[in-house]
């Protein structure tokens, strides 16, 4: 093992380590984050759900783009699949479909980085209840 | 290098792993693999979420699920379900007793938003075996800091600004304990970690070394930078095995990365750290008894002065800080003193962590803001008294401190405040107790540790604190007399006035407590009566003839024979032979058993 020589070294040490705990300090305090949720359910995975998710992970990684990404179950979009719900931080959540790799890159690249709306997005047509407002 | 998506942090703490948490990892990883997963969800052994209650505790990153309970077999469900559809497994998700609903996050549970967590911050955050986890939370950043920034004053300085008081009991300024063994010139100097944590029910120390044992590593080694010390101990119970097996990989990892050793990042700062077993003797943790148990003496207290500050351990100049104390440290250095200063109330500042015991739904690790109420601890972030009784009492540091009652409630909680009620914080147990509890017998209790533990050095805690055990043995077993009352009293004073050491002072304070706020039951039980139903001299058990049918289900589990009657009749008890233990009655499914 190397000796950490100095605080520089130390310092560069960090850097390299905490990418392995990002995921935990963001979610940690998730609002202030882009939240990403990919339905995972078996609609979801069979149409590509998990290479969706892998790439939301790896563009946000090379663009450094801090994202939350978690999976859920079905969200009942079934027709749509795989569909994830990008939720920027203060604003309402937005569900995207019919999303493969190169759909995920583009999201990131617009609306994440930019806020632009583009095609795709599926108009929502449930409430959730949030049971802390009841 | 894996980019893992999922966390799964698994409690691997002292109590979580007495519930098989160790299978429960080992479960999560095969079902992991046989998937091929092992490359997206890392498992991750922590540190004590602090929900010792509900443990083994499971929580997921990064939707923040909180598992609680979860036995090794729920590991394929966790991974099938969660990990792979991304569903939460309802059954394990923690229920919120007073909503009686899941709480699918641990963002939403009471039990952790009105928590602040300082010394705490790593514990159920990172894997305390691997240095880098620790690192990557600014680990060691605030000891760079220190030696880059700061001279060995100036650090002084910014601990004493920040308010930071000891955790350990008596609560001296941190910062002026420094600079007084850095005014001490000696080419051979000591810095000691106290971890003999003593007081039953006290947990804390044990978590944070078990959790995050580098912390205080950093934090050992600031100290010795600032009042010049090479060698660094850690005096710790052998009682504690996870925490000793943790402090040694902790040591060596540091050693290994140049963290602990000769010329530390670059500077001209040499520290290195070593382990003292102790044989878990509650003396031991006051200061002077602690260095003479690891100098090979006996345990026992001398007077101060001369302070360890001037002639501590092997006669050199020594500092002593309690585990908690110093796991603040390096967060105060990288935050700043008046970060730390901005917590909690005018002369307590920061945080303090408490063990929550007793009667209470959540027990476990807590750590609040100074001038946090009791209220506030124990009903909201305690969850209230087991099964719907009614509190009666919490008694706060340990065997030193006292019993405070409901008129207790709403003060804030500081150093000042705890003494002026006729408590103390003590390392910050917290027992709570409800209405079946006699004061008479937890003052027995406290009394009866206190006497075991006693060094024998001094005559007032040897003999008196003896003496007063007697006195409350006669009480509970209703042989009192109002004389005895007062003697206590006498008793009491005289002790807390002459004993020799801080522990010795302190240890009439739960019969004192007592006294003063439930001084009543002590006039009951003089009287012949044990109000709250616990001391078997004043008690009877009867069978109610009429809700008795006679099943026999009492006369086959009484020990002694003393339930006799004819099936489908009325039992009766034999008093004589009665011994109180009251099996019947928790036997009878009928109610037909009742306490007189």
């Amino acid at each position: 093992m190397a000796k950490v020589k100095s605080l520089e070294d130390l310092k560069k040490l960090k850097t390299q380590l905490e990418n392995n705990l990002n995921l935990r300090e963001k979610s940690d305090n998730p609002d202030g984050y882009v939240q990403v949720k990919v339905a995972m359910a078996t609609c979801g995975i069979a149409a590509g759900a998990r290479d969706v998710m892998n790439r939301f992970i790896e563009k946000a990684n090379e663009e450094k783009v801090d994202l939350i990404v978690t999976q859920t179950g079905c969200m009942g979009y079934c027709y749509a699949e795989p569909t994830a719900e990008v939720k920027l931080p203060g604003k309402d959540p937005i569900v995207f479909g019919y999303l493969n790799p190169q759909k995920v890159d583009e999201i990131i690249d617009k609306y994440i980085k930019n806020g632009e709306l583009i095609e795709g997005i599926i108009p929502v047509n449930y409430q959730t209840i949030d049971k802390d407002n009841i | 290098m894996a980019q893992y998506k999922m966390h799964l942090l698994v409690c691997g703490g002292t109590g979580c792993r007495a519930s098989e948490s160790t299978k429960l990892v080992e479960n999560l990883q095969t079902v992991l693999r046989t998937n091929g997963l092992d490359n997206e969800v890392q498992v991750v052994t922590t540190g004590c979420f602090g929900f010792c209650e509900k443990g083994p505790i499971v929580k997921v990153m990064p939707d923040n699920t909180f598992y609680v309970e979860v036995k090794p077999k729920d590991a394929e469900e966790i991974i099938n379900e969660h990990a792979i559809k991304g569903r939460k497994v309802s059954r394990l998700l923690y229920v919120d007793p007073k909503k009686e609903e899941a709480v699918s996050d641990s963002k939403h549970m009471g039990f952790y938003q009105k928590q602040i967590r300082i010394a705490l911050r790593n514990c159920g955050f990172i894997n305390p075996e691997n240095i880098d986890e620790y690192i990557a939370r600014d680990g060691y950043a605030a000891l760079g800091k220190a030696l880059t920034e700061y001279s060995p004053e100036q650090t002084i300085d910014v601990i004493k600004k920040s308010g930071l008081r000891g955790r350990g009991g008596a609560g001296f300024p941190t910062g002026l304990k420094w600079e007084f063994a850095s005014k001490y010139k000696d080419n051979e100097k000591y810095v000691v970690c106290n971890a003999d944590e003593g007081d039953p029910g006290a947990f804390m120390d044990r978590s944070i070394l078990e959790g995050d044992p580098h912390s205080i590593l950093e934090a050992m080694i600031i100290c010795g930078y600032c009042i010049g010390a090479r060698n660094g101990l850690i005096y710790i119970r052998a009682e504690y095995p996870l925490a000793i097996q943790r402090l040694k990989i902790a040591i060596n990892q540091a050693r290994e990365y140049g963290l602990l050793g000769e010329n530390i990042l670059g500077s001209s700062l040499s520290f290195d750290i070593e382990i003292r077993y102790g044989a878990g003797a509650f003396v031991c943790g006051e200061e002077t008894a602690l260095i003479h148990s690891m100098e090979g003496e006996r345990g026992e207290p001398t007077v101060k002065p001369p302070f360890p500050a001037e002639a501590g351990y092997l006669g050199k100049p020594t500092n002593v800080n309690n585990v908690e104390t110093y796991a603040s440290v390096p967060v105060i250095i990288l935050k700043g003193a008046d970060w730390f200063s901005s917590i909690g109330t005018e002369k307590s500042k920061g945080t303090k962590v408490f063990a929550l015991a007793g009667k209470i739904n959540n027990v476990g690790l807590i750590e609040v803001p100074m001038g946090t109420t009791l209220r506030e601890v124990i009903f909201e972030i305690g969850g209230g008294i087991k099964n719907g009784k009614a509190f009666k009492a919490v008694q706060t540091g340990g065997p030193s401190g006292g019993c405070l009652t409901e008129k207790h409630l709403d003060i804030p909680i500081d150093f000042e405040n705890l003494v002026a009620s006729g408590s103390m914080m003590g390392s910050g147990g917290m027992i709570v107790m409800d209405e079946d509890d006699c004061m008479v017998s937890v003052a027995k209790f406290y009394l009866e540790f206190t006497v075991e533990e006693s060094c024998g050095k001094c005559a007032p805690c040897r003999v008196g604190n003896k003496r007063m055990q007697e006195i409350l043995d006669q009480l509970t077993k209703g042989n009192g007399t109002s004389e005895m009352i007062d003697q206590l009293y006498n008793l009491g004073s005289v002790i807390k006035d002459t004993a020799l050491c801080g522990l010795g002072q302190t240890s009439p304070n739960p019969v004192l407590s007592t006294l003063q706020n439930f001084h009543n039951e002590y006039v009951a039980h003089v009287e012949g009566r044990c109000p709250a139903g616990q001391c078997r001299a004043f008690i009877q058990f009867l069978i109610i003839a009429k809700k008795c049918t006679g099943c026999t289900a009492c006369t086959r589990v009484c020990p002694t024979g003393a339930i006799t009657g004819e099936r489908k009749q009325p039992h009766t008890i034999d008093q004589l032979a009665c011994i109180k233990c009251g099996v019947c009655q928790r036997k009878c499914k009928f109610n037909a058993i009742e306490v007189m």
